[in-house]
């Protein structure tokens, strides 16, 4: 039995409305804090539904030129004619991990805080984001990439550590900075193309896709963020509150590197194509440089930002290699770095606020103090470095196959340095679980609560077990992405 | 020569607008009670909208030699339905002061219906001397009422509004001059003052034509307070009563971009007006980030507003929409941060530093989330969607007529504006400064060292006015692109 797709579309436009109104009764109503969470939980059903209509696309046909996304479910109406936007929402495999991932930790995050108005901010943060994964729309897109500035703004400068003002600002303005190219660039599309439409083709010339690209590829660089551009990352994790940290590591990076494949590749793909040594070269050097950082770093939350850098880099990596293995890998590095990352910075958040300190010299002896928050850290620690059979692994390997599969001496040279970097990451992570977990007890660490209070065994259950599953069944999150992908790789080879 | 047909139906807007300024005058002399002189007033700018709407498909009057001076359009029904909407928002603003006798409410209402009389001509305006004597008659009511000011026995008396007032005067009068030198000698070079009748000028006058477009454009540039012409701009704000800064920078700023529209589409000024936007969008941003009082900042930041409305004016016509919209969604931000501003002070009370404002969002919520709102628009991001669409219209625009260097000038100086949009916001929920001694709730605490009334309920019911308007049209921005082509 199949059902029309048409007559379900309600349920994207539902995806953004109920935490939409979730925000606002929670900020103008003096309800109860579990109303947040009641929303955000109804939204993560939401973003659970739209594989009840995916579609296996080699049973459709699509004439010779198909298009470039066929949704699982599309919701297209006129908005400003005028602009040339279109709210045009849908799904695909290549969208659906991601929104089932930002409808999870918006849930979770929600649970964990106990503050209404951070809650709020939160679901306003989730429309932003939700709403990007699920724009087909450039200029729907832009809009909904400028939603979440302000608010993670606030949840910053808000909730945040002492140099909270200083990091918010240079957050927000940094990745202003993105998002103004992205304007111009999808601006420049729909001038020139004449359609914003994301499951059309845009027939833009050879330098008119190369001008576009490099206004896209700084613009997602900022977001992803990609070395040289990351310089804001460290400074705005370390201040954020622990729920801002995990949104942001979560899914807000995710928004860089989903952005370069769905819009950097299916825009202009043969400037794509042109720019894909330099991706993956500053990607190698992103691995790099984010280990070697790490490796020096002596605060928590600071290191698991830099790592940030590193594990972005492998998704980049992957994209920029430009094959069907890459794409996947970035896919499922995505998805796991969100979790393991998410799972990070819930950890050490709570660790910090025990603790009183993050620095790792006062850290140390949490294995006898809190065996069971010691436990978890090395899981998550362990899943970040990249162990097989845990989700870390597979989009870092198979980043670096891909790269060395693409031949030639310089992806082959990329393989190996990020493979490298790869083994620096297990270095520094074992560094970090060897000063805080072993060892004597520290002051600070035997002054720490050692249980685990309920909330947080809700808030971070899901993210171990998803980390185990999706470490077993990498497929789930690729499974029907490499049509899709072949899709918008046939573009590239096209020009 | 045969008498003229007036199209009296086409007329409605002005009749009503300057049947208000009268009426106004009229209630002062016989009943002298305020609540019968605003109430006139506010129904007067009322009438005025609506008649507006009702005339929007009339035909152009007082025509002769090939073009009309009163030409109805839906551009012109937009702008007289937003003059008679911001008239009555300042008014509202100003009732807390009328109350307190701060100013005669009679002399009040009567100049500020004047100056909507002013604003609807130039919204009608299909000659350059119409629309230059609206924007005078327009501008003129503002002189007075910038200075218009009664000081209590007990209160300290202050020039700042007089010297504000003077200001603007000699500044407004020196650009008018030069405006009407332009207009001269491009009527000496085409023979023509119809707007529809503007072209350029054949080769022996073409040099007479361009240098007259040029005074007009520069002319016209110090209404909008365009850099270099701005120096007055926020000495004037923060002289002037709050309100009537609200008007300036919204109605009278509005008024300029129309005047400018009605140009820069017919004659080719296009690297004045460019340079123009590239020097106003710039050098208001940068120095706005250097502001401590509330006014001078939002003076400055109005300068930097008005330089993308001239980025859009750059392309002559077909930026026209564009810079209209922009403008639109601006005046109401404006007015609504002004409004915010209003609400925070006491009636008669200047815009005080940006300290003075530390924690007033905790106080207000409401007042909090509308100057939130105000800002994030005139920053041009959600959730001020209303202003989101003001950017993209104009970079649209833009990118269209393949001026991206000019959208990549507009879009990093929205960067720079963000700065201090968000130190503004920020400020608004800041926690208190620490008092020296521990205390268990410092906003408590803060609160007891701030004691204010109820915000006054006509200040409080324009700005929801004004917010539901925003936000209307944050989310169907489709509906003013409609009204103004």
């Amino acid at each position: 039995m199949t059902l029309s797709t048409d007559s379900w579309s309600f349920l994207l436009a539902a995806m953004l409305l109920v935490p939409a109104v979730g925000a606002a009764v929670v900020a103008l109503l003096p309800a109860p804090r579990i109303v947040a969470t009641l929303f955000a939980a109804v939204t993560f059903v939401l973003t659970l539904t739209p594989v009840v209509f995916s579609r296996d696309l080699l049973w459709v046909s699509y004439g010779d030129r198909p298009p470039a996304v066929v949704p699982w479910l599309n919701l297209d109406l006129p908005w400003v004619p005028a602009l040339g936007l279109d709210f045009h929402l849908g799904v695909d495999a290549i969208s659906y991990p991601l929104i089932v991932l930002t409808g999870l930790l918006t849930v979770l995050c929600c649970a964990y805080t106990g503050s209404r108005p951070l809650a709020a901010l939160l679901l306003i943060l989730e429309v932003g984001v939700l709403g990007t994964f699920l724009a087909l729309d450039l200029i729907l897109f832009f809009v909904f990439f400028e939603v979440v500035l302000l608010p993670m703004y606030a949840i910053i400068a808000g909730w945040g550590g002492p140099g909270r003002r200083a990091a918010a600002r240079k957050f927000v303005l940094y990745t202003l900075v993105g998002s103004v190219l992205l304007l111009i660039a999808v601006v420049t599309v729909v001038s020139q193309a004449g359609t914003g439409d994301l499951t059309g083709s845009f027939d833009l010339s050879r330098h008119l896709q190369y001008f576009v690209f490099i206004l896209l590829f700084v613009a997602f660089a900022i977001k992803a963020p990609l070395w040289p551009l990351h310089t804001w990352l460290p400074d705005a994790h370390t201040e954020a509150p622990t729920v801002g940290s995990v949104m942001l590591a979560g899914v807000l990076l995710k928004m860089g590197t989903y952005g370069l494949i769905r819009i950097g590749l299916g825009v202009a793909p043969e400037g794509a194509e042109w720019a894909s040594p330099v991706l993956g070269v500053l990607a190698v050097v992103a691995i790099l440089a984010g280990s070697l950082i790490c490796l020096r770093q002596r605060e928590l939350k600071r290191l698991i930002a830099y790592s940030s850098v590193g594990h972005m880099g492998f998704v980049l990596l992957g994209i920029a290699t430009l094959t069907v293995t890459g794409i996947q890998a970035a896919l499922i590095g995505n998805i796991a770095h969100g979790l393991i990352t998410g799972l990070l910075f819930f950890l050490v958040g709570t660790l910090k606020e025990r603790a009183g300190t993050g620095s790792l010299d006062q850290l140390s002896g949490l294995r006898e103090q809190a065996p069971r928050l010691a436990g978890l850290l090395g899981f998550a620690a362990i899943a970040s470095l990249g162990l097989p059979g845990l989700a870390g692994f597979w989009g870092e390997a198979f980043a670096v196959v891909a790269a060395v599969q693409a031949g030639g001496p310089l992806w082959v040279t990329c393989g190996v340095l990020a493979a490298c970097g790869g083994a620096l990451t297990a270095a520094y992570f074992l560094r970090l679980l060897r000063r805080v977990t072993h060892g004597p007890a520290t002051p600070m660490v035997r002054g720490a609560k050692p249980s685990i209070a309920g909330v947080e065994w809700f808030a971070w259950g899901p993210l171990v077990l998803l980390t185990l599953v999706v470490g077993v069944a990498p497929a789930l999150i690729v499974s029907g992405t490499d049509i899709p992908i072949l899709r918008l790789l046939e573009a590239v080879s096209r020009g | 020569m045969g008498s003229q047909v007036v199209g009296h139906f086409s007329l409605i807007p002005i009749y009503a607008a300057a049947s208000t300024a009268i009426l106004a005058l009229l209630a002062d002399l016989f009943t002298g009670r305020r609540a019968v002189i605003v109430g006139v007033t506010l129904l007067g700018a009322l009438a005025t909208a609506v008649c507006a709407v009702v005339a929007v498909d009339a035909s152009p009057t007082f025509c002769a030699g090939g073009g009309c001076s009163w030409v109805p359009s839906g551009a012109a029904a937009t702008v007289a339905v937003l003059f008679a909407g911001l008239t009555a928002g300042v008014l509202a603003f100003s009732l807390p002061a009328l109350r307190l006798g701060i100013a005669p409410a009679g002399e009040f209402c009567f100049l500020l219906a004047c100056s909507m009389t002013g604003g609807v001509t130039v919204g009608y305006a299909g000659d350059l001397i119409t629309l230059i004597v609206g924007l005078e008659t327009l501008t003129l009511p503002l002189y007075v009422l910038v200075g218009l000011r009664r000081f209590a026995p007990s209160e300290r008396v202050t020039t700042d509004g007089a010297a504000a007032s003077v200001t603007f005067f000699l500044i407004s009068v020196i650009s008018t001059v030069i405006a009407l030198l332009g207009v001269a000698l491009n009527y000496a070079a085409t023979g023509g003052v119809h707007l529809a009748a503007l072209t350029a000028a054949a080769p022996p006058f073409a040099a007479l034509a361009g240098v007259g477009a040029a005074l007009l454009v520069i002319g016209l540039a110090f209404k909008v307070a365009a850099v270099p012409l701005h120096a007055w701009a926020p000495a004037t704000y923060d002289g002037a009563p709050v309100p009537i800064a609200a008007y300036l920078s919204t109605a009278s700023k509005l008024g300029g971009v129309i005047a400018l529209a009605a140009v820069v589409s017919r004659l080719d000024t296009r690297a004045v007006v460019a340079v123009l936007a590239i020097l106003t969008m710039t050098i208001g941003n940068l120095v706005a980030l250097r502001q401590t009082r509330m006014i001078r900042l939002l003076a400055w930041s109005s300068v930097a507003q008005a330089g993308y409305i001239l980025a859009a004016l750059a392309l002559g016509e077909p930026g026209v929409v564009a810079a209209l919209a922009y403008a639109a969604f601006f005046v109401i931000l404006e007015l609504i941060a002004f409004g915010v501003v209003v609400a925070l002070r006491a009636p008669g009370q200047d815009g005080g530093t940006l300290d003075d404002y530390r924690g007033a969002g905790r106080r207000f919520p409401w007042l909090g989330a509308a100057f939130v709102l105000a800002l994030a628009g005139l920053a041009g991001l959600p959730p001020g969607l209303a202003g989101l669409f003001a950017k993209l219209s104009v970079v649209d625009a833009l990118v269209d007529a393949n001026w991206t260097w000019l959208a990549g000038v507009v879009v990093l100086n929205a960067v720079i504006a963000l700065a201090y949009y968000v130190r503004v916001a920020a400020g608004l929920y800041s926690l208190p400064e620490r008092v020296g001694l521990s205390v268990a709730d410092p906003v408590l605490v803060d609160e007891a060292l701030h004691p204010h009334g109820p915000v006054p309920r006509p200040v409080a019911v324009t700005i929801s006015a004004a917010v539901v308007v925003a936000v209307v049209l944050g989310f169907a921005p489709q509906a003013l692109f409609d009204a103004l082509s």
